[in-house]
C-alpha cells in the first residue's frame, strides 16, 4: 500500500520544486495554519483519516484471524513447520511443513520478476519515449486489457498451450545446464511442463500490465524542463533517457515490481493448474513441482470441515502473509537511498 | 439513434430467449420419458416445497438430472443441491442447515458423525446409496489399446515397485501385446478428492496395498496434477504415463481406459454400463436386512462375480429415518423416489451407472419407510 502511495506523491513533490503549482501549494497550507476549525475541513479531515484506518483494521484482523486459527494446528503438529516438505493433515496425525512451499513460492515468484522487469521497463520506455503518441494510446489500452484476463484462462493458456510449447526449450537448459542447480532434474518429470518454470513465465506475463502501466505514469511524469535540459545539451534520446527518465522513475518502477511481486506470490488457480505436485522433496530446480502456499490451500479447501487440518492450510497462509510483509519492507529499503539520492 | 440500438438489443435478448426456450423443450423431451417412469412408480409428491440440500461434488451431475426429474413428477416441488464438498455436506446436514447431505463416504462412527446425525434427526439417519461412478484407470502408451491390469499390478504400479510396461507383471496380463521397454510415469490427483480415495481403498482390497487409504494419494511416486481435468490433459502430456480419472472425463477426453481383471480372476472386464451395474448388482450391505444401507465396499473392490467392473465410487444421500418436521419428510422421501426411478433414465451417459433393477428396489424400500 505504502509503494502505491509513493508513487503517486512523489511527482507532486517534484513538481513543486520545479515550481510550476508554488503559488498553489502555500496558500492551501496557509489556510490549513489559520483556520483549523472549519467544519468542512474537519469532517474531511476526519473521513481520510477513517479511509487510512479501514486498511489497518483489515490487516490487524485478518492477521488476528490467520493467527488464531493456525495456533492450535501449530502446536498438534507433530513435526517441524519450517523444515519438512511433507503436508500431511489426513489420517488423524497432523505432520506438515512449509519448506516446499516456500520455496516454490519464491522461485516462481523471482522467476517472474526477473522475466517480467526488464519487458516491463521496455514497454514502459517505448510508450512514453518512443511510441509515436497515435500509437502509444492504443498500445497502452492492450497492456492494461492484459491485466483484465482472468487468471484462470491465464492458466488454462500455461497448461494447454504453453506448457508443451517451451517443453523442448526446458528439455535443452536441463540438459545443457544440467550442472548448475537451478536447472537441474527436479523432482517431476518434464512430459507437459508441469513446473516451476512453465509457473514462473505464465505468473510473467500477468505482472507485465501491472508493472508497466504504472512505471508508464511515472515515466510520463518526468519535468519536461529536465528533458528538454538533456536534449539541449546535446544528449541523444538513449542519454536523456538514462540521466533523467530512469533515475526520476527509478523508485515508482521499483515500488511497481514489488506490486507485481505481490500479486505473484498470491496468485493462486494459474498456479494450481499449472503446477504438478512431486512426492519427493524439491531440490531448488525451476524443474522442481509442487505447490506455492496459495495452490496449496486452493487445493484443499473444498474438504475444509475439521477445525485442525484446516488450521494446517491457515497456518501456511499465514507464512505467506508474513511473507509479502518481508518482501515489501525489502523492497522498501531498496528503493528508499535511491531515491534520497535522487 | 439510441432508441434503434435499444430496439437492437431487444431484438437479440428476444432471439435469444426464443434459442433458450428452444433449449428448455430439449431437455424436457429427454425428462419427459422420466417423468413417466416415475409416475409409473407411484411417487407421493408434496411436502416441503424446496428441498435442500449439499455435499459430494462427485454426484452433482447425478444430482441435477434427479432435480430436473423431481421437477417434472412433482411440479411445483425443487430442490438446491450444492456441491461444497462430503465433509461440508454432513457437517451441513448434522447442523440442520440442510435436509439431507450427498456424501462419499457412509457417516463415521469414529468422527461422531453417526451420533450427531442421530440427535439432529431425533432417530437413526440412513446411508443410502445413489450414485455409484465408475473409476477408470487411463493410460497413454503407444502401440497398446487393450490393456489389462488386475489389482496387484495397480498397487505395484502406483507404489512405484513396478516402473517399466514391459516388467513381467505387466507382461503375464497380457500375453501376446507387444509392451514397449518404457517408463511408467505414475499421475495422480493433487487435490484431495473422494476418487483417490476409493482408488486407495480398492487398491488395498484387491491389491494388498500397505500405503494408507485417504483422500490424499499416499503412493509415493510419480506427480500430482489438480482435478480430473488435471490429470487427464497430464496423461495426454506424459508417454507412458498411467492414471485414474471419474469415468466421464475418460469418455470425453476419449483417453485409453484399462481392462480390469477383478479378484475372480478369469477375463479382463472392459469398463461399460453392464459391467459396472454387474459390480453393483453383486453389492453386499453391511448390515443386511436393515433399512441402512451402509455397503460393504470390499464387496464391490474384492468383486468375483464373472465381467462385474470392481473399481468405482459409492456416493450416498445420507437422510434421516424420520424427520422432525413431516412435511419435510415427505418432500425428501419424494425426491429420493424419484431419482431412485426416473431419475436413473440416461444416467449412463453422465459417466454414473443405471441402478440395476434389484438393487434400487432395495434402495426404495428403505426410502419408503423414511417418514
Amino acid at each position: 500500500m505504502s509503494m502505491k502511495d509513493e508513487v503517486v506523491s512523489r511527482p507532486a513533490g517534484q513538481e513543486r520544486e520545479t515550481g510550476s503549482m508554488m503559488g498553489g501549494m502555500g496558500e492551501q497550507e496557509q489556510e490549513r495554519g489559520e483556520r483549523p476549525k472549519r467544519v468542512g475541513d474537519r469532517v474531511f479531515r476526519y473521513l481520510t483519516t477513517t479511509s487510512g484506518l479501514v486498511i489497518v483494521v483489515a490487516i490487524v484482523l485478518i492477521g488476528f484471524f490467520l493467527l488464531i486459527k493456525a495456533v492450535p494446528s501449530l502446536l498438534a503438529d507433530s513435526t517441524n513447520f519450517l523444515t519438512d516438505w511433507r503436508f500431511d493433515t489426513t489420517g488423524g496425525k497432523l505432520a506438515f511443513g512449509i519448506r516446499d512451499m516456500l520455496v516454490v513460492t519464491v522461485l516462481s515468484s523471482l522467476l517472474a520478476l526477473v522475466l517480467a522487469m526488464p519487458i516491463s521497463l521496455g514497454i514502459a520506455l517505448f510508450l512514453t519515449q518512443y511510441a509515436p503518441r497515435s500509437l502509444a494510446r492504443g498500445f497502452g489500452y492492450l497492456v492494461d486489457l492484459l491485466a483484465a484476463v482472468p487468471s484462470v484462462v491465464f492458466g488454462l493458456w500455461g497448461v494447454l498451450v504453453l506448457g508443451p510449447a517451451i517443453e523442448p526449450v526446458q528439455r535443452a537448459l536441463n540438459a545443457g545446464l544440467g550442472w548448475f542447480p537451478l536447472f537441474s532434474d527436479g523432482n517431476v518429470s518434464l512430459a507437459g511442463g508441469g513446473n516451476i518454470f512453465t509457473a514462473g513465465v505464465v505468473l510473467a506475463v500477468m505482472l507485465l500490465p501491472i508493472i508497466t502501466s504504472v512505471t508508464r505514469e511515472v515515466f510520463r511524469q518526468t519535468p519536461v524542463n529536465q528533458i528538454e535540459g538533456a536534449l539541449a545539451l546535446g544528449a541523444t534520446k538513449w542519454e536523456m533517457v538514462r540521466t533523467t527518465v530512469l533515475p526520476f522513475g527509478k523508485s515508482g518502477f521499483i515500488a511497481a515490481s514489488m506490486l507485481g511481486l505481490g500479486r505473484a506470490l498470491g496468485e493462486t488457480i494459474a498456479v494450481l493448474m499449472i503446477l504438478h505436485t512431486a512426492t519427493s522433496p524439491s531440490g531448488f530446480s525451476f524443474f522442481d513441482g509442487g505447490s506455492t502456499f496459495a495452490s496449496k490451500i486452493a487445493s484443499a479447501a473444498s474438504e475444509f470441515s475439521e477445525p485442525l487440518p484446516t488450521g494446517a492450510f491457515i497456518a501456511a497462509g499465514l507464512v505467506l502473509f508474513l511473507l509479502t510483509f518481508v518482501v515489501n519492507a525489502i523492497a522498501r529499503s531498496i528503493a528508499k537511498p535511491k531515491k534520497e539520492k535522487a | 439513434m439510441k432508441l434503434k440500438r435499444q430496439s437492437a438489443v431487444l431484438a437479440v435478448v428476444a432471439a435469444s430467449a426464443v434459442m433458450l426456450a428452444a433449449c428448455g423443450s430439449d431437455n424436457n423431451s429427454g425428462v419427459a420419458g422420466a417423468q413417466a417412469a416415475g409416475k409409473s412408480a407411484n411417487v407421493a409428491c408434496g411436502g416441503k416445497n424446496t428441498l435442500k440440500a449439499s455435499g459430494s461434488t462427485a454426484q452433482a451431475n447425478a444430482m441435477s438430472r434427479f432435480t430436473q426429474a423431481f421437477g417434472a413428477t412433482c411440479s411445483d416441488q425443487d430442490i438446491n443441491y450444492n456441491g461444497n464438498g462430503s465433509g461440508a455436506g454432513v457437517k451441513e446436514f448434522t447442523g440442520k442447515q440442510t435436509d439431507f447431505a450427498g456424501s462419499d463416504s457412509a457417516l463415521s462412527a469414529e468422527k461422531g458423525e453417526i451420533e450427531k446425525a442421530k440427535q439432529r434427526c431425533g432417530a437413526p439417519a440412513w446411508n443410502l446409496p445413489m450414485v455409484f461412478g465408475p473409476i477408470a484407470i487411463t493410460y497413454k502408451l503407444d502401440g497398446v489399446d487393450d490393456l489389462a491390469l488386475d489389482g496387484k499390478t495397480l498397487a505395484g504400479i502406483f507404489s512405484g515397485k513396478i516402473t517399466k510396461w514391459n516388467a513381467p507383471e505387466i507382461a503375464k496380463l497380457n500375453a501376446g501385446k507387444k509392451l514397449p521397454d518404457q517408463k511408467i510415469t505414475v499421475i495422480f490427483r493433487s487435490d484431495e478428492s473422494g476418487t483417490t480415495d476409493n482408488f486407495q481403498k480398492y487398491l488395498k482390497t484387491a491389491g494388498g496395498w500397505d500405503k494408507g487409504t485417504g483422500k490424499s494419494f499416499n503412493g509415493g511416486v510419480g506427480e500430482g496434477a489438480k482435478g480430473n481435468d488435471g490429470t487427464s490433459q497430464a496423461l495426454k502430456n506424459a508417454k507412458g504415463g498411467i492414471t485414474y480419472n471419474e469415468w466421464s472425463f475418460a469418455q470425453a477426453q476419449k483417453l485409453n481406459v484399462a481392462k480390469i481383471v477383478n479378484s475372480g480372476g478369469g477375463q479382463p472386464v472392459e469398463l461399460n454400463a453392464a459391467s459396472a451395474a454387474k459390480a453393483v448388482e453383486a453389492a453386499k450391505f453391511k448390515d443386511e436386512g436393515s433399512k441402512d444401507l451402509e455397503l460393504n465396499l470390499d464387496s464391490i473392490y474384492g468383486t468375483k462375480t464373472a465381467g462385474a467392473y470392481p473399481l468405482m465410487l459409492a456416493t450416498y444421500e445420507i437422510a434421516c429415518s424420520k424427520y422432525p418436521d413431516a412435511d419435510t419428510g415427505k418432500a425428501v422421501k419424494a425426491f429420493l423416489s424419484v431419482a431412485a426411478q426416473g431419475g436413473q433414465e440416461g444416467l449412463d451417459q453422465n459417466g454414473y451407472v443405471k441402478l440395476p433393477k434389484q438393487f434400487s428396489d432395495k434402495l426404495l424400500a428403505s426410502i419408503n419407510a423414511i417418514q
